[in-house]
């Protein structure tokens, strides 16, 4: 097993106790533990450089941009891609909502169709909902195969010429399963259609070279990769960028204001409308510094081992489901299942009383849920600060969990 | 292991797994739905108010064992009794899950006192997180009875 196990001291937070407990953080899919080095970047900058980006001569403003700008160009790298191509916003939700509005609104009509998965987060599913309210558009959805995996084996069908946007995410934040990002953006250029990535779980946890994915919209959450929150970044293909329409106005997106007309400022600051996250930004960029110095080949291989373990282990609970591929290749570490007749909020607090923290419910993917015929699912995820022991201490929560509820 | 076997207790596990009164009705009533959007607990409620009493209810829904119970529980403290005392051991129930040291809601003393198997609730008040759990039926219940007195001021 690649061993990062030291890396643990990294994380202030995992030395903590809950309810008497080590903690065991197992929501990494809900958003990720910081390492020290992230909050030490976001104090230098507050105690040190603070001012605001873009629009000063003085010294703070030359700094304060400088490191602003820097930490596009870390996350630009981390990404494989040019910092032109990477726009700061609030998350992945706001990065899809850019796109919908953005694109949606001047592209779309009515007898268009948006392609999307049933295996969505809210994020990548509402935005186009409300695009097709106010379009006529039409959401057509891709279904699962029975490993879970978006079922490919009709969308010459179902991605016609009507098509117009294909939306989907990389990794799903319920089921693990990786998404088959060639197979739809193939078929989205045969018609023509845009294709947008959701890779809020992707990201983080594979290696990603944006240029090479065959999408022409990526969108990402530096939370959920050991950055702050209130950032998050919106990547496109260049002449995509050129194409999206900016869906909020304000200072620093513009180039020239008249009374009643403006000219938008490049790309990507067409995008950065308001006083952007500045000191979240320079977190991102720490956090992507953290990444890199280990290597998302390391990262992807630790996770691999560690859930690939969480799976043989849950096989040993008595009346346990998981729902997600068996596959380890198939999959991140993001592992769904229900315990017998136990409802997974009452999972949730019986294992909070042994320090050990997953997420229960419908995980912002309702019409999953109702697909897979469940009410909700608990949710236990892993990143590379997660170890064996942890999977271990899961387990035999379960068997407490099991006692409460009579199941033995 | 102690917290976990206050917050449920075998008649909880037995009200989760038996609920009383689950289904609808089919003739008049009143309807009332519920629901924690964040956990995605949902609770449908149908009453029968005749002459001041509640006469008849069926509740339907999912969720944890929490809430489904105290729906179940809701279910026999409330038919049979009425609207007024509904009222009082609605509003007992809500202070008895409020976090803050209030009122005693529990009358000690009195054998079969005001929220009676609903006691069993209490050990929520600990797990701060699950107490709109325990609320949904409540909250729910009290929508039925504010739309009944529309209803009967309307008329
Ligand atoms: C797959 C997926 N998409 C989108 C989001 C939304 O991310 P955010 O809340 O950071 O905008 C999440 C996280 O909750 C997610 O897991």
């Amino acid at each position: 097993m690649t061993d990062l196990r030291s890396l643990r001291s990294d994380f202030p937070i995992l030395g903590r106790e809950v309810n008497g407990k080590p903690l065991v953080y197992l929501d990494s899919a809900a958003t990720t533990q910081k390492p020290r080095s992230v909050l030490d970047a976001m104090d230098a900058y507050y105690e040190r450089h603070n001012a605001n980006v873009h629009r000063g001569a003085h010294t703070l403003a030359g700094e304060a941009t400088e490191m602003y700008e820097n930490a596009r160009s870390k996350v630009a790298a981390f990404i494989g891609t040019s910092a032109a191509q990477v726009a700061f916003t609030r998350g992945t939700t706001t990065s899809i909502n850019h796109i919908a509005y953005g694109w949606g609104l001047n592209h779309l009509s009515e007898g268009d169709q948006i392609v999307v998965t049933i295996s969505e987060h809210h994020a990548n599913l509402v935005p186009w909902q409300l695009i097709t309210k106010y379009t006529g558009a039409e959401l057509v959805y891709l279904e699962l195969d029975d490993d879970f995996i978006v079922d490919t084996s009709d969308i010459d069908r179902v991605i016609t010429d009507k098509v117009k946007v294909v939306a989907f995410s990389g990794m799903s934040n319920v089921t693990g399963a990786i998404g088959p990002v060639a197979e739809l953006s193939r078929a989205a250029a045969t018609v023509g259609a845009i294709t947008v990535l959701d890779g809020a779980q992707l990201v983080p946890h594979t290696p990603v070279a944006a240029d090479d994915l065959g999408v022409d919209f990526m969108a990402f959450s530096a939370h959920k990769m050991l950055g702050p929150t209130g950032v998050g970044a919106l990547w496109g293909r260049p002449e995509r960028l050129e194409e999206l329409e900016p869906t909020e106005g304000g200072g620093e997106m513009i180039n020239v204001v008249e009374r009643f007309h403006s000219t938008w400022a490049p790309v990507p600051h067409k995008f950065e409308a308001g006083t952007p996250p500045i000191a979240e930004a320079v977190g991102f960029g720490a956090a992507v510094d953290y990444l890199s110095n280990i290597g998302m080949d390391r990262v992807m291989e630790h996770e691999r081992d560690v859930t690939a373990y969480a799976l043989e282990r849950l096989s040993e609970v008595p009346d346990l489901t998981i729902y997600g591929p068996k596959d380890i290749t198939k999959r991140g570490g993001a592992v769904s299942f229900a315990l017998g007749d136990i409802h997974p909020h009452d999972l949730a607090t019986i294992l909070d009383q042994d320090g050990i923290a997953i997420r229960a419910g419908h995980h912002c993917a309702r019409p999953l849920m109702k697909y897979l015929d469940v009410a909700a699912t608990a949710r236990a995820s892993f990143y590379l600060y997660n170890v064996p022991e942890e999977v271990d201490a899961l387990v035999a929560s379960l068997m407490t969990a099991r006692k409460v509820f009579g199941l033995d | 292991m102690a917290q976990l076997d206050e917050l449920y207790r075998e008649v909880i596990l037995d009200h989760y797994r038996n609920p009383r009164r689950r289904g609808t009705i089919d003739g008049d009533h009143i309807h009332a739905e519920g629901n924690n959007p964040s956990c995605g607990d949902e609770f449908y409620l149908d009453v029968v108010i005749d002459d001041g009493v509640v006469t008849d209810a069926a509740m339907q829904g999912q969720g944890c064992s929490i809430s489904q119970a105290s729906g179940s529980m809701m279910m026999d403290a409330i038919v049979g009794t009425p609207v007024d005392e509904v009222r009082e051991i609605s509003r007992k129930f809500k202070i008895m899950m409020t976090i803050e040291e209030g009122e005693d809601p529990i009358d000690h003393d009195r054998p079969g006192s005001v929220l009676g198997d609903l006691e069993a609730l209490q050990g929520v008040r600990k797990f701060p997180v699950r107490i709109k759990c325990a609320d949904l039926a409540w909250t729910t219940l009290e929508d039925a009875l504010n739309t009944a007195d529309e209803m009967s001021s309307a008329s």
